[in-house]
């Protein structure tokens, strides 16, 4: 029988390079780079770009068209973000403006992670266990429709500190996703993996952990990073009606003293931070599951 | 019977002693919309410690049902199963414990994607605590290397070719030295070159052990060519229609194919699982019963 | 595995619906004593937090539930849900399909659309206030962007993931490029805009709500106000709490009917995905 080895490519040969004609990752990544600097992609973007920010430019700046001359223009925008010395207070220098970065990421970080802890877990039982489903999943299904902030006044209520009801606000909406998606993820899991591990003498707990967990993780990972959107989605909310420092609440106050070039940095950072944590959730879950790399390239 | 069944048995598998099967008017029916179906019809059938027996029919005919029922994956309505004298599934106990003694090898491949190769084939032994793990990688490796598939230890199922996949799956059951193994028509998406060298692939492992195959298939040909038998079923309800002994000696390999017993062989077949098939056809079945 | 069925039996009483009347009946009886509890303990602020026993809030709602103000919360909250989704179907789906039929369309608009997609909707808020007139108006385009991107995106998606073959089926048989965008991209791309128009209406409920109680219980943001947000908030600040516990449920049930009915228009619209 001849050796499977070559045909897969596993014997190391040089930097860049595993096998006879294979690159391995380094040489793959400047391969990619080169084609897309190649395509017509960069250059397009760079046109989308620029026909936005333009538009900005022309329509609240230069044209100043009715409803657009109020808004904060580009230049101004750019000039008090680069500032050492903003007129309103807020720029990349001014020690206020990492404040209120660290504050929101502070409640997102444990947000996420409280959603995260309770929901993939309740997930992975409701996906496991008929029981546990048809006890608890009624109720679940009960709380799913409330919108978080429905429960603002409750949560001002119940908890003493505003600091932890704009936490348990951001928790609501990831939570529900992050159980369902767990939960649909390990449903999705072909019963031909359970009977494998049945047959080849698995128990109840082993096939759990080698079969339940890894199989859903795709699903649990989609659904953190759907979660990871609703936590700013929520948080935002929350910042701004509770108003205690923090992105949502810079926007808000900035609104209120007339520092309208600030509410624009203030959401364009939301964006760019936002962007960020789920790109880094998306990374996490790439790394977990190495094994799909092939799978997902073939895909596109 | 018996005294066949035993004639048969030293015939063709000497060095043998597990892996009798004895399904004994097996029933299952599953509830549909309109009422019950019957999927498997009192199907009776002797299958001889390492023996190779090829169940053939049309598709959704409920051979899987029975290779489930054996497993322990689906409970039987009527009937009994029993592995070497002892009861696997009946009355009194409608289903069957899947365990690592009857392991199986699925459709679409059930080699777990999130785990390299060699935590794939150590698995049975570890889990059930009848290897260290040392001692089981050891073993695993000695398995991949006698089916030529030493180097793949390292790989994740999907970066291998489905081809290669299969035989690692088949490395993986053996490894828990099962008595019976049952296999659900493992070669259907390969194409017919790579089947071919995963016909003799399965030969070679099956000379080094002797264990019961129980092998649905589709492909008349690769029935006659492996097996020791090849059990042609009705279209639903399941049940027995005719039995071929392929008489032809192993080890067999290629050449056997164009042999004139080997083409008689398959005249007899063609006959019996033709008529079965445009029943099937007419009735509209629907794949993957 | 196999043994037991499904679902436990049929008929109403099967085990399913047993379990899931045994879980809420818990509950209930847990709320009610906790609630009670709160009463006998002291007023607010006493340990532990007070609310509102189960059976208070059912009399409240059963009592508002002949309240014309009430049902013109619904109402309100309703129509801006509708405007507002309404808009984003309008302008979302034919974004998407552009994007996924012309390459340099998307090499163009996607970067920018990716770029303002992860601004949550709400910090759109001011700069809502200050370009549009009314705040109405404000309301429905903070609506619109929320179930926007998400519609834009699973349309994007679901062209894409039309398979290539159906293409080269229709290109084979002499279909024209109308041809092919009429009969196959449309439909194709049907279920996951249905799937995306039902996440989008949940994004919307959450956005009218918000939206509702910063713009009605805001410091600054005062206005006409009305609907089921202004509803909860106004309860809150009223001291009402069963009034509260009665708006976050009806909310929750608006929100639910409406994404069901979205569903149900999807499943009428893909009449092939149903049969099996």
């Amino acid at each position: 029988m001849p050796s499977v080895a070559g045909e897969v490519g596993l014997r190391k040969r040089g930097p860049g390079y595993r096998a006879i004609g294979v690159p391995g990752r380094a040489g793959l990544l400047a391969y990619r780079a080169r084609r897309w600097l190649r395509s017509p992609r960069p250059y397009l973007m760079l046109v989308g770009f620029v026909l936005t920010l333009g538009l900005w430019y022309l329509l609240v700046e230069v044209l100043k068209a009715p409803r657009f001359k109020d808004l904060p223009g580009l230049t101004v925008v750019i000039r008090e973000w680069l500032s050492p010395q903003p007129t309103f207070g807020i720029s990349l220098y001014s020690a206020e403006y990492h404040q209120h970065i660290l504050l929101s990421l502070q409640r997102v970080g444990t947000s996420f992670v409280l959603s995260t802890v309770i929901g993939v877990p309740l997930g992975l039982a409701l996906g496991s266990s008929q029981r546990i489903k048809e006890f608890v999943f009624p109720v679940f299904e009960l709380f799913r429709p409330i919108p978080s902030l429905a429960w603002i006044p409750l949560s001002i209520v119940l908890f003493a500190s505003g600091e932890a009801s704009i936490v348990f606000l951001t928790c609501i909406a990831p939570f529900f996703a992050a159980t369902l998606n767990t939960m649909l993820g390990v449903q999705s899991i072909d019963i031909s993996y359970f009977r494998a591990a049945a047959c080849l003498g698995a128990n109840r707990w082993q096939t759990f952990r080698h079969v339940t967990v890894p199989g859903a993780m795709p699903f649990i990972f989609t659904g953190l990073e759907i979660s990871m959107g609703l936590c700013w989605f929520s948080l935002v909310a929350g910042e701004m009606l509770s108003g205690n420092y923090g992105l949502g609440y810079l926007i808000i106050y900035s609104f209120m003293n007339i520092s309208y070039p600030n509410i624009v940095i203030g959401m364009l950072t939301l964006g760019f931070v936002g962007y960020t944590t789920s790109a880094l959730v998306r990374m996490i879950g790439r790394f977990l599951m190495r094994w799909r790399s092939r799978e997902l390239a073939l895909a596109s | 019977m018996s005294a066949v069944l035993a004639a048969r048995a030293n015939r063709a598998h000497a060095g043998s002693a597990r892996g009798a099967l004895r399904i004994d008017n097996a029933v299952k029916r599953y509830a549909a919309r309109d009422g019950a179906v019957l999927a498997v019809d009192h199907c009776s059938l002797d299958i001889a410690a390492g023996e190779i027996c090829m169940v053939v029919g049309p598709s959704g005919c409920g051979k899987t049902t029975l290779l489930n029922a054996i497993a322990g994956f689906h409970s039987l309505d009527g009937g009994t199963i029993h592995l070497d004298g002892e009861l696997l599934c009946g009355p009194t106990r409608p289903l069957a414990d899947p365990n690592s003694d009857r392991v199986v090898v699925f459709q679409n491949g059930a080699l777990f994607p999130w785990k390299t190769v060699l935590d794939n084939v150590i698995f049975g032994p570890v889990m059930q605590g009848k290897l260290r793990r040392r001692d089981a990688i050891e073993k695993a490796r000695h398995r991949l290397d006698e089916a030529g598939l030493g180097g793949t230890e390292g790989a994740f199922p999907g970066e291998l070719s489905s081809g290669v996949r299969r035989r690692v799956e088949i490395v993986r059951a053996l490894m828990n030295d099962p008595s019976v193994l049952l296999l659900d028509e493992p070669y259907r998406a390969l194409d017919s070159l790579t089947k071919s060298v995963m016909h003799e692939a399965l030969l070679e492992i099956y000379y080094k052990n002797k264990v019961t195959i129980f092998f649905i298939t589709h492909d008349l040909e690769e029935a006659i060519f492996l097996g020791h038998r090849v059990v042609v079923m009705t279209t639903r309800p399941c049940k027995l229609k005719k039995i071929l002994e392929v008489d032809i000696p192993h080890p067999r390999n290629y050449a056997v194919l164009t042999s004139p017993r080997f083409r008689a062989l398959m005249e007899e077949a063609l006959e019996a699982v033709q008529a079965e098939a445009r029943k099937a056809f007419d009735a509209g079945e629907r794949e993957g019963a | 595995m196999a043994a037991l069925a499904a679902d436990g039996g049929g008929g109403v009483l099967n085990r399913k619906s047993r379990r899931a009347a045994i879980s809420i009946a818990i509950l209930l009886i847990i709320w009610e004593i906790y609630g009670s509890f709160g009463r006998l303990y002291g007023p607010e602020g006493a340990t532990p937090p007070p609310i509102p026993p189960a059976s208070d809030v059912f009399v409240t709602w059963y009592h508002l539930l002949f309240d014309a103000d009430y049902w013109k919360s619904w109402y309100l909250s309703g129509l801006r849900v509708l405007s507002g989704f309404g808009l984003a179907v309008l302008l979302g789906i034919p974004l998407g399909l552009l994007m996924a039929i012309s390459r340099p369309f998307y090499g163009i608009a996607f970067p920018p659309f990716e770029v303002f997609r992860p601004i949550p909707p709400l910090a759109w808020v001011p700069i809502a206030i200050i370009f549009w007139p009314t705040q109405e108006l404000s309301i429905t385009f903070v609506t619109f962007l929320g179930a926007f991107t998400t519609i834009v995106i699973n349309v994007l998606g679901g062209a894409r993931s039309i398979d290539a073959r159906y293409f080269l089926a229709g290109r084979s048989m002499g279909a024209t490029r109308w041809d092919l965008f009429r009969r196959l991209i449309v439909p194709g791309t049907i279920p996951s805009i249905a799937v995306g128009a039902e996440v989008g209406m949940g994004i919307t409920w959450s956005v009218v709500v918000a939206a509702e109680m910063i713009s009605g219980g805001g410091r600054s943001l005062s206005g006409t106000g009305g609907g089921l947000g202004y509803f909860v908030w106004n309860s809150y600040v009223g001291g009402q709490f069963p009034h509260i516990i009665v708006g976050m449920f009806s909310i929750g049930i608006a929100g639910y009917a409406a994404s069901a009915a979205i569903r149900k228009l999807g499943e009428v619209l893909t009449p092939w995905l149903s049969t099996r």
